[in-house]
C-alpha cells in the first residue's frame, strides 16, 4: 500500500511551503497560459519571458494543492534559462514519468519498483514519481506543466 | 421512531469493507449514497428471474417485468406526495431530468429577454442547461445573492423577479448544506405567473417530501443519492405542463405512431423515456424507496440533524478556529453537508490524508463554482452524512483531521 510518505516527499513539502518563481510577468512581451483542474477548481496562469529561443524567466501565479503548486515551483527552477527545445524535451520526460502508471489502485505496481526504466535528469521533479501512485493526482502534478506547454505554444503562433 | 444505525449500517454490505487496513468511514453520501443489500437483491431478481423488455413482449416474463418497473414507478410517486403517478419520469439522473426542463419546456416557453432566475446555491446541472438556452435564445439568467451564513438574500426578491419565467433552485445546498425556503419562493414565483423548477437531489434522500407543500412545478433527483442505483434520475412535473411538453429524445417507447412523414409522439410519462428504460434501476429505485419508507423519513431526518449538531459542535471544540465549516449554523435550517477548510491545507491535500485513515470525504468545487466564488475559495472537502453514519464516524474524521494537521506541522 503506497503511504503518504511516497506522495508527500519532502523536497514538495518544501517547494510547497517556499514556492519559487511566483508572480507576474508583463503581457506582452511575455506569453502567459491560464490552466484549470476541472477536478479541484485549481487554477494557475504561467508566464513565460523569451530571449530568443531562450527560456529567460518563468513566473507562476494562481492557487492549487501542494502538489500542483510544488510540481510547477519545480519546473520553473528547471526550465529557466534552457532553450525552449530543451524545456519541451524536459516536459516530455516529465510527462513520461507521470505516465507509467499501469498499475492497480491497490498500489500493485511493476513500474515503479526500477523494472521500468524511468526518465533520467529530472532532478529534484523525480520527487513526484510516486504521486503516479496516486492517480488521481497525476493532473495536479501536471497542470503546471500543461500550462506551461500552452504559454510556449504561443511562441509558435 | 428513532433510528437504530448499528442495524442501518448492517443493511449496507459495502460499509462492512476496509480500507488501506482501517475500517471504512463513509462520508460522501452528498456525492452518492451506499446500497443496501434489499436494493441489490431487488435488482438481483429482477436479473435472475424476470429479464425482459418492457411494454413489448406479450410473454409472462415480460409482463412481469412491466408490473415490476410500473410498480417502482408508483412508488416513487407516492414517496414525493404525486398524486398520479404519470407525473413521474425516469431520466438517467437529476441532470437529464433538468435539461429535459430546459430543453423541452424552456425551448417552447422561453424567447429572447426572458429571466430564469436561479440562486448562488445551485450545482452546475442546474446552471449550464440555462446557460446554454442563453446563449441559443438570449435569455437571461439571474442570480439571488446570499446573505453572509450563506442562506438566500431574498430581500430584493420582488424587483428580481421582474420578468421572470422561471425560478430553477435547490432545496438543499450540496456544499453548504443550506436549505433555502422553497414555499416561499414558488409562491413567489406564482404571484408573477412564473414556474418553479426545485433541485431536489440533497434535499428527496434525506427529508420527508411532499411536492403539494414544497409548492413547485418541476422537482428534478436522482436515484444514487437515495440508497439506489446509478444510471436513474426522475423528473416530476404537474401533469398539465407535462402534457403541453414535446418530446425530449426520439426513438422507441416515446411513440405512439410513426409514419414515413412524421410521428406521433406517446402520453407522458412514456413521451419523456425514449429507448429501452433502465428497468433494474427503475426496480433498484423502487427497492430504495421502499427501505426509506421502512425507516421512515422522518427519523432519516431528526438522525441526521441530531449527527449534524454533535459534528458541529465536537469539530467545533477540537479545531475551533483552525477548522473553517461553511454553512448555517441552526441545524433545523441545513442538511447534513459539512464543507470544511483545516487551516490552509488545501483540500486536495486534506483528503489524501483523511483517505489514509478510511475516511471518504470529497474535495474539490462540488460543481458549484459560482458559489465557491462567493464564499471565496477554489476548492474545500466536503464530508456528508446519511442515515448509517454515527457518532464514531465524526470522530474518526476529527481524529483524520488531527493526523492532517500534524503532517502538514502546525
Amino acid at each position: 500500500m503506497p503511504g503518504l510518505e511516497d506522495l508527500y516527499r519532502e523536497v514538495i513539502l518544501d517547494h510547497y511551503r517556499n514556492p519559487r518563481n511566483r508572480g507576474e510577468l508583463e503581457t506582452p512581451p511575455a506569453l502567459m497560459a491560464e490552466g484549470f483542474n476541472p477536478l479541484c477548481g485549481d487554477e494557475v496562469k504561467v508566464y513565460v519571458q523569451l530571449d530568443g529561443d531562450t527560456i529567460t524567466d518563468v513566473r507562476i501565479s494562481g492557487q492549487g494543492c501542494s502538489i500542483s503548486q510544488s510540481s510547477a515551483s519545480m519546473m520553473t527552477t528547471v526550465v529557466i534559462g534552457r532553450t525552449i527545445d530543451e524545456a519541451r524535451g524536459t516536459l516530455r520526460s516529465f510527462k513520461q514519468m507521470m505516465s507509467i502508471h499501469e498499475h492497480g489502485l491497490d498500489g500493485q505496481d511493476s513500474a515503479l519498483d526500477g523494472s521500468t526504466e524511468v526518465p533520467s535528469g529530472l532532478g529534484d521533479l523525480e520527487a513526484l514519481r510516486g504521486v503516479v501512485k496516486f492517480p488521481v493526482r497525476i493532473k495536479c502534478a501536471t497542470l503546471g506543466w500543461n500550462t506551461f506547454d500552452q504559454a510556449l505554444a504561443e511562441a509558435d503562433s | 421512531m428513532s433510528l437504530d444505525v448499528a442495524a442501518v449500517k448492517a443493511d449496507f454490505p459495502l460499509l462492512a469493507r476496509e480500507v488501506h487496513g482501517t475500517p471504512i468511514v463513509y462520508l460522501d453520501s452528498g456525492a452518492t449514497s451506499q446500497k443496501p443489500r434489499a436494493v441489490l437483491d431487488a435488482m438481483n431478481r429482477y436479473y435472475e428471474t424476470i429479464n425482459a423488455n418492457v411494454h413489448r413482449g406479450a410473454y409472462h416474463i415480460a409482463e412481469l417485468a412491466t408490473i415490476a418497473s410500473e410498480d417502482a414507478r408508483r412508488t416513487v410517486a407516492r414517496f414525493i406526495g404525486a398524486g398520479d403517478e404519470h407525473e413521474l419520469v425516469f431520466t438517467k439522473n437529476a441532470t437529464e431530468a433538468i435539461n429535459l426542463v430546459a430543453h423541452s419546456w424552456g425551448r417552447t416557453n422561453l424567447t429572447e429577454g426572458d429571466v430564469v432566475l436561479l440562486s448562488l446555491l445551485e450545482h452546475h446541472a442546474n446552471i449550464v442547461p440555462w446557460h446554454q438556452l442563453a446563449e441559443e435564445r438570449g435569455i437571461e439568467v439571474r442570480w439571488i445573492p446570499l446573505t453572509d451564513d450563506g442562506c438566500l438574500d431574498l430581500t430584493d426578491l420582488d424587483h428580481l423577479l421582474d420578468g421572470v419565467k422561471l425560478v430553477a433552485v435547490t432545496a438543499v445546498s450540496n456544499v453548504t448544506g443550506a436549505i433555502p425556503p422553497v414555499r416561499q419562493l414558488a409562491d413567489a414565483a406564482h404571484a408573477v405567473g412564473a414556474l418553479c423548477l426545485v433541485d431536489g437531489s440533497q434535499y428527496v434522500p434525506h427529508l420527508a417530501t411532499d411536492v403539494t407543500e414544497l409548492g413547485c412545478d418541476f422537482l428534478a433527483f436522482t436515484g444514487h443519492k437515495m440508497c439506489g442505483p446509478t444510471g436513474i434520475g426522475m423528473l416530476w412535473g404537474r401533469r398539465e405542463l407535462l402534457d403541453a411538453m414535446p418530446p425530449f429524445l426520439g426513438g422507441g417507447e416515446m411513440i405512439l405512431d410513426v409514419r414515413r412523414d412524421g410521428f406521433t409522439p406517446n402520453v407522458v410519462p412514456w413521451r419523456f423515456e425514449a429507448g429501452t428504460p433502465p428497468i433494474a434501476e427503475m426496480i433498484g429505485i423502487g427497492a430504495a424507496v421502499d427501505y426509506l419508507e421502512g425507516l421512515g423519513m422522518d427519523a432519516v431526518r431528526k438522525h441526521e440533524v441530531s449527527l449534524t449538531d454533535y459534528a458541529l459542535r465536537t469539530l467545533g471544540d477540537r479545531f475551533g478556529d483552525d477548522l473553517l465549516i461553511h454553512g448555517p449554523t441552526d441545524t433545523t435550517h441545513r442538511g447534513g453537508i459539512l464543507s470544511m477548510c483545516l487551516r490552509d491545507i488545501h483540500a486536495h491535500d486534506l483528503s489524501q490524508v483523511l483517505d489514509q485513515h478510511g475516511v471518504c470525504v470529497r474535495a474539490g468545487h462540488h460543481c458549484a463554482k459560482p458559489l465557491m466564488r462567493e464564499l471565496g475559495v477554489t476548492s474545500t472537502s466536503r464530508a456528508s452524512l446519511y442515515l448509517y453514519n454515527d457518532e464514531s464516524d465524526i470522530d474518526a474524521l476529527g481524529d483524520a483531521l488531527d493526523e492532517a494537521a500534524r503532517f502538514f506541522d502546525f
